[in-house]
């Protein structure tokens, strides 16, 4: 739905009700996609409240919060699955978004050789989808059934068919899931490159502690509703963040760069949220 | 051997409902609608006993009752307090024994009720033909329309509609073509065994294809080959039609578990060299 209100200010930094700036570094793109104060309920139990969010050209946001903190949720109302019970999505015109889903099961009855999958839903020519191919580093598995691939090639097969939309957005659920460390940090620099080369914006969900991309440019900790958001750096460094994750966190393991300190004081509660992420 | 012209007719008729059934049967293989996929076609028996009762064309009957039945479960499907296959097989039943209900309270019409279970396809007259070849081709130009957007919604509906692709809409248009196949396949094996017609040759099919299309197709070439071998087979040994048409696909089947798996043994192994 286009909705009525204002297009965001370009520099629109996300604001967490602590009465303070955050200093997250500021968009250079034009945005895509805007959320304003959105709620939703499933039920009478809120899944998300008063969320705020906007994703630009030419940046990686990532949305981090524990199992069940409403990520998901803001996902599908984003992508317009479900909707919002209050508050407002404002999309560019004509935005189009390339998604890759937290889970997609090619059940075997279905044939499907990944040459066919990249023309799913609209076809695209084989010069188009072998390039998009080569690009994710999968080129080796164009004439393969996808059942037969691993969990990290069919990720880089589902990313080659959401670039194959020339998407202005690329909407990334658990991208990583079911891929080993290894291939993480790769997946996460291949993202990273992809973004380099298109410019397009990215808005990427994580429940992973330990390696939010050092690529990000903004990490948005959501649980219930937006806890604190801002350079990688600022938000591992937040008391909210480590009030949430920090018993969780292994040392060696996390790629944030912790280079000043800084604390500041919320003087919201953090426990008034619950969960229903379907 | 000369045939007869019933005989000839029969075939025409059949092969007419296969090669729709075909690419329709693949879907209902993919999306698990089996078992709705026999709800409906036991509730093109209430489509026959309410056209006979109100007077109207049966197929037109049928085609609407598939549809209405097709849409409310579709409705019912959202609520979770019934399970959706206890919510299908109330359906199927209630419809079923509804309408031989009402088939029985006609008094004056002479309801030759097996042809409606079991199909009567050596009776099939040019009407019917017209009917079958008719409702295929708009079926079958259904189908092609939303076959993208219907093949991308079965593998992941969220994917499909953040892609912006109306699922409700598609989804509609196959609950229609669904109606419509269910209604002219009637004609060949009756509603107890059209879910067979669409189901078995698509799982047939599956072992020698590669893609969603060739699945497709090669199910078409299947039913196709099971009608003709059923209907001979009836012919020769005097048995029901649409039962020995059943029995061909079953055999079929049968045979592209050991053949498909022979193909598949040594692909891989001209792969593994």
């Amino acid at each position: 739905m286009t909705s009525s209100i204002a297009k965001p200010a370009s520099e629109s930094d996300l604001n967490c009700g602590c009465g303070h700036d955050h200093l997250a570094p500021s968009p250079s793109g034009e945005p895509l996609i805007h959320a304003e104060n959105l709620t939703i309920k499933f039920g009478g139990k809120t899944a998300i409240h008063d969320v705020s969010l906007t994703v630009h050209k030419n940046e990686i946001v990532t949305l981090i919060g524990p199992n069940g903190a409403g990520k998901s949720t803001l996902l599908r109302a984003l992508l317009k699955a479900i909707k919002p019970t209050d508050g407002e999505i404002w999309r560019k015109h004509g935005l189009v978004i390339g998604y890759v889903p937290q889970k997609l099961n090619i059940d075997p009855i279905m044939p499907m050789t990944v040459e066919r999958f990249l023309s799913i839903p609209d076809k695209r020519p084989l010069s188009e989808r072998e390039a998009a191919l080569k690009d994710v580093g999968a080129h080796h598995t164009l004439k393969q059934a996808v059942q037969s691939l691993s969990g990290g090639e069919f990720q880089r097969v589902l990313l080659a068919r959401a670039i194959l939309r020339k998407p202005d957005l690329l909407v990334l659920d658990e991208p990583v899931q079911g891929v080993d460390f290894q291939g993480q940090t790769e997946l996460y620099k291949l993202i990273s490159r992809l973004k380099e080369q298109s410019g397009f914006g990215i808005l990427m969900v994580s429940h992973d502690l330990h390696i939010v991309m050092a690529e990000t440019d903004r990490v948005v900790c959501i649980n219930g509703h937006v806890c604190c958001s801002g350079a990688p750096t600022q938000v591992s460094d937040s008391p909210e963040y480590l009030a949430l994750f920090g018993g969780q966190t292994k040392p060696g393991l996390a790629v944030y760069h912790h280079l000043h300190d800084h604390s500041h004081e919320c003087n919201h509660d953090h426990s008034s949220t619950m969960s229903d992420e379907a | 051997m000369i045939l007869e012209d019933f005989f000839l007719r029969a075939l025409v008729a059949g092969i007419g409902v296969a090669l729709i059934s075909g690419p329709l049967g693949c879907f209902v293989v993919w999306r698990r609608m089996a078992y709705f996929g026999d709800t409906l076609a036991h509730s093109a028996l209430l489509g026959v006993a309410l056209g006979l009762l109100l007077g109207f064309n049966l197929t037109v009957g049928i085609i609407g009752t598939a549809i209405v039945i097709a849409l409310t479960v579709t409705l019912f499907q959202h609520q979770k307090r019934i399970a959706s296959d206890t919510l299908l097989g109330i359906m199927a039943h209630s419809s079923l024994a509804i309408s031989l209900v009402v088939l029985g309270l006609l008094q004056g019409y002479r309801v030759d009720l097996l042809s409606y279970l079991f199909g009567d396809v050596l009776a099939v007259n040019y009407e019917d033909i017209y009917w079958i070849y008719g409702g295929g081709v708009v079926a079958l130009s259904l189908l092609a329309y939303i076959w993208k957007d219907l093949l991308a919604l079965t593998l992941h509906e969220e994917l499909a509609r953040a892609e912006g692709i109306n699922v409700t809409l598609i989804q509609t248009l196959f609950m229609i073509t669904v109606a419509i196949v269910i209604a002219i396949a009637m004609k060949v094996v009756g509603v107890l065994l059209i879910t067979s017609l669409l189901i078995i040759p698509a799982a047939a099919a599956r072992r020698f294809a590669k893609t969603p299309e060739q699945m497709a197709v090669i199910a078409s070439l299947i039913g196709s080959l099971s009608i003709i071998i059923g209907l001979f087979g009836s012919l020769e040994w005097d048995t029901p039609s649409g039962p020995s048409i059943v029995v061909a696909e079953v055999i079929l089947f049968l045979s592209s578990l050991i053949f498909g798996g022979l193909i598949l043994s040594q692909t891989s192994k001209a792969r593994g060299k």
